[in-house]
């Protein structure tokens, strides 16, 4: 519509309509946003210089690049980056979750204890315990007995041998992500309704019982997604093991730079499995919050999957309706 | 040692044993009390009905029933056996948490917020305590989750999340799902006071069909109809004490005391 006059005439569409009649669809013109226009034309400027100097900036030498991207060296570091990074998430998941409960128990002494052992971990660097734990014999001795605590010693330990430099990353990395997960866990476990633990209670269901199959897996709704964020923390936190001479991705690439005098192609190499690790871990967090979705939301979305599926149905057959997403899945 | 409060004359349909005594039972939460010397009985099948404001300690008389609060004086027995302590020489000793849960399993209780489990269907809701409390397998708790589902008029529910349902849907499965346990006796919390209008009254059928099967229920309500119609016993509650108790119909349409009067006047 654009002249007055039209506008005027047009106007007699959207006058009240005679009783029973429906009015016609309004076509109205949208508001102008330039502000929208000149943000996206700057970012697109933005990426395209950015691709262009991915693309011919030599000093990215991707030749290299892809030379190295699957040395087995790369790739046998790449495993240990995914070993440290699983271990120390699965003693800090455990340790979080006992950690958690211990805290929210009625038991001040173990309310006490976990309270003292996040102040500890939470409160010095994740680098200064990973030294810690390097040097601990320095701190227990070269040899650890084991027996009935100020009593006698039944066998011992080597504690050079028994924490090698991989364990001593494990248990450090671990042992201070316990400390971060127990908060996570315990603001999961707070989130829950106590009616729930109440409704479990009258029906006869005791404590832990009740935390196991009532509590714990509504709270993962709170948990996994900070839980998620650990982990890709985590991956990347694995590099500080480097630092101790574990040969995980960060030390192999160092280790290849120093070899070939290239620093770029090797950080490039890097950040390429980080990447894609990262990106694994994305998906599999999208689909592990689905799971524990259920019941939460009325319908839960469709998977990009199934998006994908019905998109081809909608491609093959013309008897196919679009559903809009939401009112999909309805259960029987 | 039982007291009988109740009066004589009542037409109460089961056996006289009691199933439920509760006496002088005082219970403050800090420095509120909340229940202050409370004795009744409630009688094998008999529906005993609890009314009164909202702050006059029924919820908190039932929650005590099953020892989801603990009561600070008095005793409370259900099917003869104290609730939540051991008795031994004249001294009362604290029930180690296993025993508490196993005196609860004969005694169910459905809340005014349903509290459902939100992460299981209808179905697992009802199957949930029979597979895991009692052991009961899987394939035979199923057939008695679904009759349950279906006494309750909601078999084609039994897929549906508990987000899926209807707030009377939800309180109905509450029911099945506190039924499912077997219990001899059944505390109802304001069963339909988060339930709009149109709802209540498939939930009251439901609990009037179970009053007239013989369970022993004690219901706390804002429903006089109910409570005059389904209940054997209506004991009104004021300020933490049992204000006046008895016939069902007698205390709803001709109450006695004069806060109950004023009590019933402003509810009708």
């Amino acid at each position: 519509m654009s002249e007055n006059g039209n506008d005027i005439a047009a106007g007699a569409d959207h006058a009240p309509a005679a009783a029973g009649i429906r009015p016609a669809a309004i076509r109205a013109v949208p508001v102008r946003r330039p502000g929208r226009w000149i943000a996206a034309i700057i970012l697109v400027v933005l990426a395209l210089m950015f691709v262009n100097m991915l693309a011919f900036n030599k000093n990215f030498g991707w030749d290299l690049v892809w030379q190295w991207l699957f040395w087995h060296t790369i790739v046998q570091a790449v495993f240990v980056t995914l070993e440290l990074t699983v271990l120390a998430m699965l003693i800090g998941i455990a340790g979080g979750v006992l950690l958690a409960v211990m805290r929210l128990s009625s038991n001040p002494v173990s309310g006490s204890a976990a309270w003292a052992y996040t102040w500890f971990f939470r409160g010095t660097p994740v680098l200064v315990q990973l030294l810690f734990w390097n040097n601990i014999a320095a701190l227990v001795g070269q040899q650890v007995g084991f027996g009935i605590p100020f009593g006698p010693q039944f066998f011992h330990l080597d504690t050079n041998s028994t924490i090698t430099r991989f364990t001593a990353a494990v248990l450090a990395l671990g042992l201070n992500e316990a400390a971060y997960m127990s908060e996570i866990v315990r603001a999961g476990i707070l989130s829950v309704d106590e009616g729930q633990a109440e409704a479990a209670a009258s029906l006869g269901m005791r404590r832990a019982k009740i935390m196991r199959r009532i509590v714990l897996p509504q709270a993962m709704r709170v948990i996994i997604p900070p839980t998620g964020n650990e982990t890709i923390s985590m991956l990347k936190t694995s590099s500080l093991a480097s630092v101790i001479g574990v040969v995980e991705l960060t030390d192999a690439s160092e280790a290849a730079i120093h070899l070939y005098f290239k620093a770029i192609p090797f950080y490039v190499v890097a950040s390429l499995w980080y990447l894609f690790f990262t990106t694994v871990l994305s998906i599999g967090q999208y689909y592990i919050e689905r799971h524990y979705a259920r019941g939460s939301t009325r319908n839960l979305p469709p998977t990009p999957f199934q998006k994908l599926m019905r998109m081809n149905l909608s491609f093959r057959r013309r008897s196919y309706t679009y559903t809009p997403a939401g009112t999909q899945e309805e259960r029987p | 040692m039982t007291e009988d409060k109740v009066p004589d004359g009542f037409s109460i349909r089961s056996a006289d044993r009691p199933a439920v005594e509760i006496e002088e039972v005082y219970k403050s939460f800090g420095r509120v009390d909340v229940l202050q010397g409370v004795s009744m009985t409630v009688r094998e099948g008999e529906v005993a009905c609890l009314i009164g404001p909202s702050g006059s300690g029924k919820s908190t008389l039932l929650r005590c029933v099953n020892h989801l609060e603990k009561i600070d004086a008095g005793r409370i027995s259900v099917n003869g056996r104290l609730v939540g302590y051991h008795e031994r020489n004249y001294r009362l000793h604290e029930m180690h948490d296993r025993d508490v849960a196993r005196q609860r399993r004969s005694i169910g209780m459905v809340f005014q917020r349903f509290n459902l489990f939100p992460h299981k269907t209808a179905l697992e809701n009802i199957m949930e305590a029979p597979v895991q409390v009692l052991g009961t397998n899987r394939a035979q708790a199923l057939g008695e989750a679904k009759a349950l589902l279906a006494q309750v008029g909601l078999s084609d529910k039994a897929g549906n999340y508990p987000s899926q349902l209807s707030g009377g849907q939800q309180q109905r499965v509450a029911i099945a799902r506190a039924l499912a346990m077997k219990p001899s006796l059944m505390l109802f919390d304001e069963p339909t006071s988060a339930l709009d209008p149109e709802l209540v009254g498939d939930v009251l059928a439901v609990m009037r069909t179970l009053a007239e099967s013989g369970m022993t229920m004690i219901v706390v309500t804002h429903e006089m109809a109910f409570a005059r119609d389904v209940g054997d016993t209506v004991a009104f509650m004021d300020g933490g004490v049992i204000v006046e108790h008895g016939d069902a119909r007698q205390v709803i349409t001709d109450p006695q005391h004069a806060r109950t009067q004023a009590f019933l006047a402003k509810v009708r």
